[in-house]
């Protein structure tokens, strides 16, 4: 790095969207500084932590079975994001989808088949070979071999920005202050999800019961700085995708093995031992991202799912073994429940099971009748000890409150004017397409789109 | 069989929690036949660990690609975790027993144990080769190295080291097939037989998911498998020529040195094993090299260090075994013909003493798995699903 120079594009941030913005950039001739803000071995942010991108295709393609086509895919996004999305930019998202495969192949990405116990995503989701480190690393080797400039525990501390002009950034690296003068900015630097304080002002005191399953290192400063120079922000801070986790993870950084699969198995109680949502509502998959804002919900943020015997061995292993008892009342006690209080939700819910013929793989006709929350499928008795609980927490894997990006990706000021030389990617934009709810492996798909967006348009930018 | 000792039980801990990581997580499933194998189970006893560990090669795709690896809060070092585990194997299965101790400081034994070779090779030319001369040179004609030390003899100190070590190598493997057959189902057919046999010839887990593995450093190459394959077929190829050296001799009267080609009149057939030996002894010299030179340059982070003595000793003796078997080749007709043969033959028993305690057995239990692996495959689901 050559503090002297004066870069033609800057990249701040080091995931996905910030490689696929630096590499693109790059190849169109530019020279690329990225400033990782993590340290080389938790480089990339969230996507470290990622499998697969959601990809558009009228039919088989590689690793991808059947078709899934444009029309579907608009309709999947519709439906979780209740109509809070930008079409033009979802619509770019999704075509690109279909081409951005080969893109990836070309800068090291392996892909591989959907993996086991996922066989419900190898039609719309590209798994990556290793995940998403083994992406990130290939992403990274590229990048140095065409001669990205790369700073590791760079964190930006200040953006000089005048009349929606960039002209400098000032970042912090080794105990030691610099500024790096560019003529476009590309901001990649994900949500603001590990910033505790900041989830506060969001959701109050119940954040500090909340779980951060990505890197501590997306702590949203860039967002604030460029919230604090005037940047138009879109969508709501308390939105983000929330799924229940297992509650003894890691405050940070565990990943995809704290999830628990096993909620439209059995029950889910509160710290009151009752029911509080229909656990059988529809297909896991379609589910587990509502179920974080279901338990945040909840008193003390806490939930506990509960199963049986007959369910053990039917998911996805989680991480953490269950907490195990033979009767009702002993699993209370283990879980610091009211006894009495759960022997009466079990017995409640077990009486109102009616007979059905069970299938996880169907939406099956085993269904609770006169009780509130309904179980809409996969109802059995809880009635076969020993009995396996795993206690819920929210788990946040990124906000999406963002900035404002047109086509270009170009950032919007505040007065609807697109800045000069700024760009965004990645999860710092992402809530200009996802204003609440989630597809698996949008996240990806957004990077990937808008990395390669925001490099090519601030490459056109300085080679103008 | 009486029962045999566990392997420590922090090893059984530590496979424990990684395999619980590593099945709740999956996203290496793609790089080898361990992960798939690991999603057969849901719970990870110690014989699942042995078997899972001797299925590991090593090719370390996983570590680079796990968001769990160190400094991240889990730890999680799979190969290395692997290599612990399958060292504690090697312990556990060493028959008879007791010699098991020869695994802890295996360079340090297999160097003794080769040193011992040579005084026992001596030992025996002096014992046998009373009249003649052990400083004189003999020709061809004369038997060259067959004057110091008779083909019977060879045949008979040989036959005697190498029933031994089938004997020991063979209880090994039943050992070890016994130990992880809890999970197990069905009997072994000759498809998964031939697939393991593919496996093992092909090195298909050197490769990667493709385009080789993530050794000695993080991206994919090809040179380990190579340099591999140059040792396996330059060992068999070696064995090879020792084997029709025994047919020529006893079922069609070929005694004497086989001919050298290019030295005198071509006969292509009765060159045969030195053709094979060479050929192969190439391979032994540059392959177990190759592989020294690449474990210098490994990610030390990935390696279980105190397997560095097992590791060398047995390529640095497969080294010097090509290179006294040429030297003897070479110079058997003249007066150093007695040294080379000690030194030579000296080699070849301290192989054929440390392969049941060293290195070698690596591949006995790793075709082993590749066999139960393959097995499983056809008779095993994946188990858990979203």
């Amino acid at each position: 790095m050559d503090l002297s120079r004066v870069y033609d594009v800057l990249i701040v941030g080091g995931g996905n969207a910030a490689l696929c913005a630096a590499i693109t950039a790059r190849r169109n001739g530019c020279s690329v500084l990225v400033l990782e803000g993590a340290p080389k071995e938790f480089r990339g942010g969230n996507s470290r932590h990622t499998r697969n991108l959601r990809c558009m295709h009228d039919g088989p393609a590689d690793v991808l079975t059947d078709a899934y086509t444009e029309r579907e895919y608009w309709e999947d996004l519709l439906k979780v994001t209740g109509g809070q999305t930008n079409e033009k930019l979802a619509r770019m998202a999704i075509r690109d989808s279909a081409h951005c495969r080969k893109w990836m192949v070309q800068h090291g990405v392996r892909f591989q088949p959907s993996l086991g116990g996922t066989l419900h995503l190898s039609r719309t989701n590209a798994f990556f070979l290793g995940g998403g480190k083994a992406l990130v690393n290939a992403y990274y080797r590229s990048a140095e071999l065409l001669g990205v400039d790369i700073e590791y525990n760079s964190e930006v501390r200040e953006l000089k920005i005048q009349d929606g002009k960039f002209t400098s950034a000032v970042f912090v690296r080794k105990g030691f202050t610099h500024e790096i003068r560019a003529k476009a900015l590309i901001a990649a630097a994900g949500g603001f999800q590990s910033n505790v304080a900041w989830l506060k002002q969001a959701w109050g005191d119940a954040a500090d019961n909340f779980i951060i399953r990505g890197t501590p290192y997306d702590k949203g400063t860039v967002l604030k700085m460029l919230m604090e120079q005037g940047v138009k922000t879109i969508g709501d801070p308390t939105q983000c995708h929330a799924v229940a986790i297992d509650a003894r993870a890691p405050k940070f950084d565990g990943g995809i093995i704290t999830r628990v699969d096993c909620v439209s198995l059995g029950i889910v109680v509160n710290r009151y031992a009752k029911r509080f949502y229909d656990e059988g509502e529809d297909f896991w998959p379609k589910r587990y991202a509502i179920w974080g804002r279901l338990v945040a919900g909840q008193p003390d943020q806490i939930g506990y799912s509960i199963i049986d015997s007959k369910s053990m061995g039917t998911f996805m292993p989680p991480v953490f073994p269950p907490i195990e008892a033979e009767s009702l009342p002993e699993l209370a006690k283990k879980l610091g429940l009211d006894a009495e209080q759960l022997v009466q939700t079990v017995t409640e819910y077990n009486d109102a099971v009616r007979p059905g013929t069970f299938d996880h793989t169907v939406l099956d006709n085993c269904a609770t009748e006169g009780i509130t929350p309904q179980k809409s499928h996969w109802a059995r008795r809880l009635d076969k000890p020993p009995f396996y609980a795993y206690p819920l927490r929210p788990g946040i894997t990124f906000t999406y409150l963002g900035v404002s990006v047109d086509e270009q990706a170009r950032i919007y000021m505040q007065d609807d004017k697109p800045a000069k030389n700024m760009f965004a990617a990645g999860e710092l934009m992402a809530g200009s397409i996802l204003g609440k709810g989630y597809l698996a492996g949008f996240g990806m798909t957004i990077g990937t789109v808008f990395g390669r967006i925001a490099g090519k348009e601030a490459s056109l930018y300085v080679n103008a | 069989m009486s029962t045999l000792k566990s392997i420590p039980h922090e090893l059984v801990a530590e496979g424990e929690r990684v395999m619980r990581i590593c099945n709740a997580c999956r996203y290496c499933e793609g790089f080898c036949a361990v992960f798939p194998a690991m999603e057969r189970r849901l719970t990870f006893k110690e014989d699942d660990l042995n078997y899972l560990a001797n299925l590991c090669h090593n090719c370390t795709e996983c570590y680079y690609a796990c968001q769990y690896a160190p400094p991240q809060e889990f730890e999680l070092n799979f190969p290395k975790t692997l290599a612990e585990i399958r060292m504690a194997t090697y312990q556990k299965y060493a028959w008879p027993g007791p010699l098991a101790g020869l695994f802890k400081n295996n360079g340090l034994a297999t160097a003794v144990i080769s040193a011992l070779s040579l005084v026992i090779i001596l030992a025996i030319m002096l014992t046998s080769a009373t009249s003649k001369s052990l400083l004189s040179a003999y020709s061809d004609a004369e038997g060259a190295f067959y004057a110091v030390m008779s083909h019977h003899t060879m045949v008979l100190t040989f036959g005697t080291a190498a029933a031994l070590l089938f004997v020991a190598l063979a209880a090994g493997y039943a050992r070890f097939w016994k130990d992880t057959s809890g999970k197990a189902e069905g009997s072994v057919s000759f498809t998964a037989l031939a697939q393991a046999v593919g496996d093992v010839l092909r090195l298909r887990y050197l490769d990667g998911a493709e385009g080789g593995c993530a050794y000695p450093e993080e991206f994919q190459s090809n040179a380990r498998r190579r340099f591999h394959h140059l040792t396996f077929y330059g060992f068999i190829l070696c064995f090879a020529a020792t084997a029709v050296g025994t047919v020529f001799h006893y079922l069609l009267g070929w005694e004497g040195p086989p001919p050298i080609p290019g030295v005198g009149k071509l006969n292509l057939v009765r060159s045969l094993p030195v053709i094979l030996g060479s050929v192969g002894g190439i391979g032994l010299l540059i392959g177990p090299a190759g592989l020294l030179w690449l474990k210098s340059k490994r990610n030390t982070l990935l390696a279980d260090q105190k397997q560095n003595g097992m590791d060398a000793g047995f390529l640095i003796l497969l080294i010097l075994t090509s290179l006294t078997g040429f030297l003897l080749t070479a110079f058997r007709e003249t007066g150093a013909v007695s040294t080379l043969v000690v030194a030579h033959l000296g080699m070849v028993m301290g192989i054929f003493l440390t392969m049941p305690y060293g290195k070698f057995v690596h591949g006995i239990y790793r075709f082993g798995a590749l066999v139960k692996n393959a097995v499983e495959q056809r008779t095993m689901p994946t188990l858990g699903s979203e």
